[in-house]
């Protein structure tokens, strides 16, 4: 399939019809919404289920229940709208069913704005809603990879029985690209639900979807079961770029928009001859603690850019463990850092290396 | 000798809807009377093995350990949006909810009112206790002017908390509910009439006729400090006269149908 010029909002929600996702419920908010417009013409005309809920906790309850009834399904939002989905997260993980989650990001707190922020690093990366568990967390920088991460969504979700949320600031939403969609995957076939989806229960025993475990100790042993889950995600799913980080005396660590700031930065400060690469994590849980750790024993400094306060920049210390310095760069409010701004710290940083300590 | 032949006749057994065990609801609660006419309705309309219930939050919460077929466990309130999920993608099952007064008149308002609103072809059997049970018999929205509860203790104040909450007038008013009844479980005949209106509920959903509600004055012994026959007798005298039984809406394709 050919590159088209594609707006990031349309394109993950194309991409979901095409990873074969058969029903989307959710509420208009901006800069999400032309993904839920582009699902309330495109499912309806492949027979697949649009509904617009009343709210995002209806949404996410909507999906909840079809997730229950073993269909790929999936809703989007923004900031305010998904703070509303964190009771149903926490009841998708709970009763171990497949959901995967688009969070445009917005500015905040409050109703904040529309402009592209990574303000709910800590809300999404360290938990979702209530009890003891992380979502799946994977954070794209382009269109493309906003398409290939929502179809791969999916896929981890159904893996794991588990909610994938794919985390995206609101210029990720609203860019136009180019970028290739994948090929039409078709749904699932009634008769192909998983086993333990609610299906009715024809000549088998009925299956039961819940999240409450009365005994502490039952609910420990699920507890240790979702440990072991979130064991085996953190092996075998950690993803990231990198860019320019050999014989680099700085490295950057910056996701999403905020990496491909970065990125433009490093080539920049590369022209300069200062000897810095970034290190792009798209998991954002499971974090790449390992690699950043191997970089902290080969670089002479870190530097975390984000669009906010500093979140992420606290995942980057607890790799580091002290062994080089860890500066920080954020813009908040919805602000998007300039090119120039960030290599303004890479000089900053590379000077402050010149002196011996 | 001849021998004189047992003739043994099942007048009594178990619906094949609910498991063969015992429940946790408090003595003569009157859940286990709702559980019980649930079941014998899709035992008759032959569809358990094609039904999924939607428990709520609330004394409710395990009813998947009593009834015998596909159950998911809602968060509380939701069991509507929950339900329409399971709807919308399978939309040949029979898809139902079974929710208290705090869970669907309170906090689940927002999701009952839509699912209605959108003629969801779901069935809601809506258990109004005029408390909350589960959590030790607080106030809830049906609470009565005066009643004592433990988070009103000197009596629900309505100038203070406002005034209880007609659920199925209220629903009876939107376009897509098509079958909204109130019944009670206070008597042997109220119990009859109160399965009749479960099975018609059911049959609107086969039907495809969209948003169907049974209401159900029902008892809280336990929290209403009464033993179970006073607690029955409570619902005459105090809920009847504000909870008016009857048909607030009845779809023109079912009036025409005569109830079995
Ligand atoms: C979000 C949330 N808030 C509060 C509770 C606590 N809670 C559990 S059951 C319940 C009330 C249930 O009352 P009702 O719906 O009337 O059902 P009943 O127990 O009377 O059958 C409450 C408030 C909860 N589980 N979840
Ligand atoms: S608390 Fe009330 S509603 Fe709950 S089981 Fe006991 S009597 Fe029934």
């Amino acid at each position: 399939m050919a590159k088209e010029l594609l707006k990031g909002n349309i394109a993950f929600a194309e991409a979901a019809i095409r990873a074969g996702c058969e029903a989307y419920f959710g509420y208009p908010i901006t800069p999400q919404t032309e993904a839920l417009e582009h699902m309330s013409k495109r499912m309806p005309e492949l027979g697949r289920v649009f509904l617009q809920a009343e709210s995002e906790v209806a949404a996410i309850n909507m999906v909840y229940g079809a997730a229950s009834a073993g269909v790929r399904v999936m809703t989007s939002s923004s900031s305010p709208g998904v703070s509303l989905m964190m009771e149903g997260l926490s009841y998708i993980v709970g009763s171990e069913v497949p959901v995967v989650l688009v969070d445009i990001m917005r500015g905040g707190p409050g109703l904040g704005n529309i402009a592209p922020s990574q303000g709910d690093y800590n809300q999404i990366v360290k938990g979702g809603g209530h009890g003891d568990y992380r979502p799946i967390v994977l954070a794209p920088a382009t269109v493309q990879e906003l398409i290939d991460l929502t179809v791969e969504a999916f896929d981890l979700a159904e893996k794991y029985r588990y909610i994938v949320v794919v985390l995206a600031d609101g210029s990720m939403g609203q860019i136009m690209e180019p970028a290739e969609l994948p090929p039409m995957k078709p749904v699932r076939k009634p008769e192909e639900r998983p086993a333990w989806a609610l299906t009715g229960a024809k000549g088998r025993d009925p299956n039961v979807i819940t999240s409450i475990y009365i005994d502490p100790a039952v609910e420990e042993e699920f507890n240790l079961k979702l440990k072991a889950k979130q064991e085996r995600i953190e092996a075998n799913e950690v993803r990231y770029k990198e860019i320019a980080l050999e014989e680099a005396e700085i490295a950057i660590v910056a996701f999403g928009t905020a990496g491909r700031v970065a990125q433009s930065a490093v080539k920049a400060a590369r022209e300069e001859g200062i000897r810095v690469g970034l290190l792009r994590p798209i998991s954002l849980y499971p974090y790449p603690y390992h690699r950043v750790r191997e970089l902290a024993s080969k670089v002479k400094a870190m530097l975390v850019v984000e669009m906010n306060g500093g979140q992420m920049v606290e995942d980057v210390r607890l790799a580091v463990e002290g062994r080089v310095p860890v500066h920080f760069y954020g813009r908040m409010g919805g602000v998007v850092p300039l090119p120039e701004e960030v290599l303004d710290e890479i000089r900053k940083v590379h000077s402050g290396l010149a002196v011996p300590a | 000798m001849a021998e004189e032949k047992l003739v043994e006749s099942l007048i009594y057994a178990k619906p094949e809807s609910l498991y063969p065990v015992g429940t946790h609801y408090c003595p003569g609660c009157t859940h286990g009377v709702a559980h019980r006419l649930i079941a014998e309705v899709i035992d008759e309309l032959g569809v358990r093995e094609e039904t999924i219930g939607v428990a709520p939050v609330g004394c409710a919460v395990f009813a998947y350990n009593y009834f015998n077929m596909d159950f998911a466990e809602a968060a509380h309130g939701r069991a509507p949006a929950m339900a329409t999920g399971i709807k919308r993608v399978s939309p040949d099952k029979i898809v139902f909810t079974y929710q208290g007064d705090g869970d669907l008149a309170s906090i689940g308002m927002a999701e009952i009112i839509h699912a209605a609103a959108r003629g969801e072809n779901i069935t809601v059997i809506f258990i109004n206790n005029a408390n909350y049970g589960m959590t030790g018999g607080q106030m809830a929205p049906t609470t009565l002017p005066g009643q004592k509860t433990t988070s009103s203790p000197l009596g629900r104040d309505v100038e203070m908390h406002g005034f209880p909450i007609r659920v199925a007038e209220l629903l009876s008013q939107l376009d897509g509910a098509v079958y909204v009844v109130r019944r009670s479980l206070h008597s042997v005949a109220n119990i009859r009439k109160a399965k009749k209106a479960i099975r018609q509920a059911f049959e609107v959903q086969q039907q495809g006729l969209g948003f169907s509600m049974v209401e159900l004055l029902s008892s809280c012994p336990i929290n209403w400090g009464l033993p179970p026959v006073e607690a029955l007798q409570w619902i005459e005298d105090h809920m009847l006269p504000a909870y008016p039984l009857g048909d607030y809406k009845v779809h023109p394709a079912i009036a025409k149908k005569p109830t079995r």
